[in-house]
């Protein structure tokens, strides 16, 4: 009997290894590129906004300080993103699970196709959209607001005939956070396990029963962590806001009037950034600052609410 | 409570593929029945006919009757959701809701019924489901525990006692030991025997042991030839099923030669 020598893999193995290390050395560069890349936007941030914190008067645009002009575009921008989540998330979870329980097959393929699509549109089509046809087209209904429940803050009016107000922005950025809201909760719910489900057919369960039964707590954290992403979308977006709100610096609930409306931080810096001048650039920045620590906290919670989940 | 279930002439397909052709037999109330065969000759396919609960596939539908005490499953005007409340089923994993705690599970068919209910009679109802699957004495003193956290078996007697507490009139089982252990198996095959004086039980299983020891009356079911679709080869009483059946591929398959 002959011992054979095991086989003599080296050369085999160095141009694994070498390859293996080439990637390993790209992926690792792209992960730290992408930290440097946030941390130098965070850098940058404070580095221009901070020294803002002392304006005040001119540089402040007219404000006693800077807080007394950061605070009335946060309220707007947490206005008019508070408004897109209640008029998004329920739709949202609504076209998602027709999508993922209730539609055949072809015809859900076709509507999550759409809602997708909806994603692609760029934000200064839904800005011009917003105002042509939205805006003029919700008049009546802010008209009829006012005259029935113009007794609550929200809906005092006067409304403005462009229909330009904190509402349309509300609705516009609704439109724009679906998509991804729809399609995260579209594939919580599309990953619900079966055994579940057929545990509440079996008890006799219609479908709605079902979906409350099985769908929904398995997918809780899922819907919460999809609202909170599109939150963060509808926090920044920009264009939209710009095009559709005047810039004033106003606290108002007011959401169905033009002058006495709040405006958005992004939207504010777009309309104003090309007027500015020396420390007013720093003002502008340090808001941008604001909105910044507020999109991140709320995509770090967000994401660690999914996170979460996917472990429990 | 319990009834009997007449099957003639059923085709079983999803979309165009016939899953399992010209099922014909007569299921007795208050006995156990069970169907044995190879993997994919359709008896788990048959036995969730006997429920509609096949139809949660998209495309399945059958042609032919199934009868339940004279009554029509498949007859355009009866709700599946109504014919799930009189047939129980348990699958081949314990199933038990995640989310949920060991009482609340046992109550989830009964909550879908008739949303308010007192809490005695919840009470009352949760201890004779838990009673029922002989599980009373293992979980009475956590019964806030999530259902989760019991033993598979455990888990299993659960789900038995979630789709008993719904009091439906047959229970189907699909492979309810499967994934359990010896000891398991035997409470679970003990729990069958006093199941079965209060309901009519179909299992579907693996084990031909199981079959012999559990059941009255055993279908066998075999694909006619690969390819083709699963049919009942041959349906008789245990005893003679076991010790002298009608057809050979029968005893081919008891006995372990089979090809």
């Amino acid at each position: 009997m002959t011992v054979t020598a095991p086989p003599v893999v080296d050369a085999e193995e160095s141009t694994g290894r070498v390859g293996d290390a080439v990637f390993a050395g790209i992926s690792r560069g792209s992960a730290i590129l992408i930290m440097l890349a946030l941390a130098g936007v965070a850098v940058f941030l404070l580095q221009q906004g901070l020294p803002a914190l002392g304006n005040h008067g001119e540089a402040a645009y007219g404000k006693d300080n800077i807080w007394a002009f950061v605070w009335p575009l946060l309220f707007g921008t947490l206005l008019a993103s508070l408004i897109a989540m209640i008029v998004a998330a329920p739709l949202a979870i609504g076209v998602a699970l027709i999508i993922s329980h209730y539609a055949p097959r072809p015809v859900a393929k076709v509507l999550g196709w759409l809602i997708d699509l909806l994603a692609a549109i760029p934000s200064v089509v839904y800005g011009l959209w917003g105002i042509q046809f939205l805006a003029l087209n919700m008049v009546p209904v802010y008209k009829w607001l006012e005259d029935h429940a113009g007794w609550i803050p929200f809906f005092e009016g006067p409304v403005p005939n462009s229909g330009r107000t904190m509402f349309t922005a509300g609705l516009v950025l609704a439109v724009m956070a679906l998509p991804i809201i729809t399609a995260i909760c579209r594939e919580v719910f599309a990953q619900t396990p079966k055994m579940h489900q057929e545990a509440a057919l079996a008890l006799g369960a219609t479908r709605w029963e079902m979906i409350r039964l099985a769908v929904f707590p398995y997918a809780r954290s899922g819907m919460v962590s999809a609202v909170l992403l599109g939150l963060g979308r509808a926090l920044g977006e920009t264009m939209a806001v710009a095009l559709v709100l005047a810039p004033t610096l106003i606290v108002s609930f007011n959401l169905i009037t033009a002058e006495q409306s709040s405006s958005t931080i992004a939207a504010n810096i777009a309309l104003n950034f090309g007027n500015a001048s020396g420390s007013k650039i720093d003002t502008l920045i340090f808001s941008g600052l604001v909105l910044f620590v507020i999109t991140f906290a709320v995509n770090f919670l967000g994401r660690s609410i999914a996170a979460r989940g996917r472990k429990g | 409570m319990a009834k009997s279930i007449d099957v003639s002439d059923l085709n079983i397909y999803y979309g165009d593929f016939l899953a399992v052709e010209g099922v014909t037999m007569t299921i007795k109330a208050r006995s156990v029945t069970a169907f044995i065969g190879p993997s994919g000759c359709g008896k788990s396919t048959f036995l969730r006919s006997l429920n509609r609960m096949h139809e949660a596939i998209p495309g399945a539908r059958v042609e032919g009757k199934v009868m339940v005490d004279g009554q029509s499953l498949y007859e355009p005007s009866i709700d599946p959701v109504a014919v799930r409340r009189q047939i129980g089923m348990v699958f081949q994993r314990p199933n038990p809701f995640p989310t949920m705690s060991i009482y609340e599970n046992v109550l989830a068919g009964k909550r879908l019924n008739n949303k308010r209910m007192s809490k005695s009679d919840a009470d009352a109802l949760v201890e004779k489901s838990l009673r029922g699957a002989n599980l009373w004495n293992e979980v009475k003193d956590r019964l806030s525990k999530p259902g989760m956290s019991l033993s598979g078996g455990q888990q299993q007697r659960l789900c038995i006692a979630r789709a008993i507490a719904v009091e439906p009139q047959v229970l189907l089982m699909d492979e309810p030991c499967s994934a359990l252990d010896p000891i398991s198996t035997a409470a679970i095959e003990d729990l069958i025997h006093e199941l079965k004086t209060d309901y009519t039980i179909v299992i579907v299983t693996h084990n031909m042991q199981q079959a012999a020891r559990v059941s009255d009356d055993t279908g066998f079911f075999n694909l006619k030839a690969a390819g083709e679709p699963g049919h009942l080869v041959e349906f008789n009483p245990t005893n003679k099923m076991f010790t002298n059946p009608d057809e050979e591929s029968t005893e081919a398959y008891i006995s372990g030669r089979f090809g």
